[in-house]
């Protein structure tokens, strides 16, 4: 559905060049859910832009829906739905003009947009507000508009930017709901997310991108997996240096990174490496405030890649 | 074809948008009838001096207001789109396939249209005061404020979407439209001006649209200038659409 090669982008300004997409590649299959999960400026709506067709790349290429997207950049318009990260509707206009206008752009007649909007209004739960001008829509309200927008003329891939951010829990899980319907019909879906959860519920691959560049990419589950086993989160109080050093070396001790106050040890076998912890500290004196065995979680994944703390990195 | 229906549609979202606070027709009429009132009364005492053309104060006075309206009319219509920028709205049309040539021709349709019913207005409201139109007048009157509206409607939203922020777009408008105007003889007529002042007043447009906008109110509507008044604002509509269009098929960066 996408295959990127190389893709780069470079803003160019007074102040110098920011290389905000610093070659990816990338192979999006048909009827995925596939994230993109990096940590603010990471590129990931510069992606976005250039693979919709609003941000001409700097250099590389990219097929999209089965066309060029730099020579064929209008039959992709036609195949594709992109919602922004920022929103698209207009604070005058009620929500279901909005969705009407979006149909017939694309070409559909005017009793064809109207029953698909009808249906989307149904879908997304819009009914209370559809009619009214979309400035006084609620955030949740206006970010599920936005996605109706998106999805009135069917197209076969959808770009979703951080289509969650601003949602409560429980509009967060219906919104995921409505994207696994879409995958349920064969529509593939490209979404970016910087929430850790979502990516790993939501999405059937993911990349994970920093500083524009790809630093892993596959299923949540493969790339838990290639961190370590398990992760064994060591707590003390200002000893975290101490900890690390005494630590690091130990042979069943993969990695080892500390950071807010904790020390985090990838190890194979989390059973046996705690017993073994506990009597390394207690031989030096060192008192410890908590410990705690883990599942590597895709934060993991992406402090193995980059050093640093997806948390932290936003 | 794709052309004729994407314009109709971004017209009728336009013109939904416009209908919706009418009174933006009655604040763009308010300016040119305060000049009506408070302005043209002055120039009665000037129809006797040499160079002054003739026709009576309002037939003189009144074809300029009208190309006034046209371009502070037109050369504001930016903020409405900056406003559409930072809502997400072009970003969200530019993905879709409606054509280019459409994102600004509805608008700037609807913005003619708004120009074309507030001289009419205008028109009526001076009559009272002295005004004498012709039909024949008015037609090519409504002609030249059209072509005015469409040519700098499209390059005030090539501006607006160059700058993108009512900082530097509200001073852009502002520094330009006053020279326009005052280049122009809509305020007095240019025969009055020294010479070197004619001469710089010669590279501005519409002066020429306004000493046509005269000649067919004051019964020279077959000449020349007229003409040359018509068709220096069509190329005007056509270059200022050239440039609006290339604008909005060019990326938002
Ligand atoms: N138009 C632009 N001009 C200059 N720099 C830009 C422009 N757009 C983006 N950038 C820069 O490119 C980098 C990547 O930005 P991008 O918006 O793609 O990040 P992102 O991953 O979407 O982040 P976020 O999670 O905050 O949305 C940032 O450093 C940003 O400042
Ligand atoms: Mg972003």
């Amino acid at each position: 559905m996408i295959a990127t090669h190389d893709l780069r982008k470079t803003f160019k300004s007074r102040k110098g060049a920011v290389e905000a997409v610093a070659g990816v590649d990338l192979d999006v299959k048909k009827g995925e859910i596939f994230g993109f999960l990096g940590p603010n400026g990471a590129g990931k709506t510069t992606t976005l832009r250039m693979l919709s067709t609003l941000l001409p790349p700097t250099s590389g290429q990219a097929t999209v829906a089965g066309f060029d997207l730099l020579h064929d950049s209008a039959k992709v318009r036609y195949e594709i739905g992109y919602v922004s990260q920022e929103g698209s509707s207009a604070p005058e206009i009620p929500g279901r003009t909005e969705l009407v206008m979006q149909g017939r752009l694309y070409g559909m007649t005017k009793a064809r947009a109207e029953q698909r909007a009808a249906e989307l209004i149904a879908a997304l739960e819009l009914a209370d507000c559809a009619d009214r001008p979309t400035r006084t829509f609620s955030g949740g309200q206006k970010r599920r508009l936005d996605i109706g927008i998106g999805l009135m003329h069917l197209p076969q891939l959808l770009f979703l930017d951080e289509p969650t951010t601003g949602l409560d829990p429980q509009s967060r899980a219906r919104m995921w709901d409505e994207v696994r319907k879409l995958r349920d019909i064969g529509t593939t879906v490209f979404l970016t997310t910087h929430y850790l959860e979502e990516a790993d519920a939501l999405c059937d691959r993911i990349a994970i991108i920093d500083h524009g560049k790809i630093v892993a990419l596959g299923t949540p589950d493969a790339l838990k997996r290639q961190v370590a086993g398990d992760v064994v989160v060591v707590g003390t109080d200002n000893a975290s240096d101490r900890v690390l050093q005494l630590l690091r070396g130990e042979s069943f001790v993969r990695e080892a990174t500390a950071g807010d106050g904790v020390v985090r040890l990838y190890v194979d076998r989390g059973e046996t490496a705690m017993p073994q912890i506990i009597r390394a500290l207690d031989a030096e004196g060192i008192v410890l405030s908590s410990l705690s065995l883990n599942r590597p979680s895709l934060d993991d994944v992406f402090l193995h890649q980059t050093g640093r703390s997806l948390r932290d990195a936003a | 074809m794709k052309l004729l229906k994407d314009t109709w549609l971004m017209f009728q979202r336009y013109l939904f948008v416009f209908l919706r606070n009418p009174a933006w027709v009655a604040i763009g009429v308010l300016q040119p009838v305060l000049y009506l009132v408070l302005f043209a009364p002055l120039l009665k005492s000037l129809t006797a001096t040499p160079g002054f053309p003739t026709g009576g104060a309002y037939n003189v006075f009144v074809p300029g207001l009208l190309i006034q309206l046209g371009l502070f009319g037109a050369s504001g219509v930016g903020f409405g789109l900056i406003a559409e920028l930072r809502a997400g709205v072009i970003e969200r049309f530019r993905v879709t396939p409606v054509s280019r040539f459409a994102l600004l021709l509805g608008r700037a349709l609807r913005d003619i249209l708004t120009l074309v019913v507030q001289s009419l207005i205008l028109l009526l409201l001076a009559i009272p005061f002295g005004l004498q139109p012709t039909v024949s007048g008015v037609f090519v009157m409504l002609g030249l404020v059209a072509l005015i509206g469409l040519g700098m409607s499209s390059l005030a939203y090539a501006a607006a979407l160059a700058l993108k922020s009512e900082d530097s777009y509200a001073p852009l408008i502002f520094t330009l439209s006053l020279p326009l105007l005052l280049l122009s003889g809509v305020l007095l007529p240019l025969q009055l001006a020294p010479q070197w002042l004619q001469h710089i007043a010669q590279a501005n447009p519409l002066s020429y649209a306004v000493t046509a906008a005269r000649d067919v109110f004051n019964g020279h509507g077959s000449d020349p200038d007229v003409f040359k008044g018509l068709a220096i604002m069509a190329a005007l509509a056509v270059v200022g659409v050239l440039i609006g269009a290339r604008r909005f098929s060019r990326a938002i960066a």
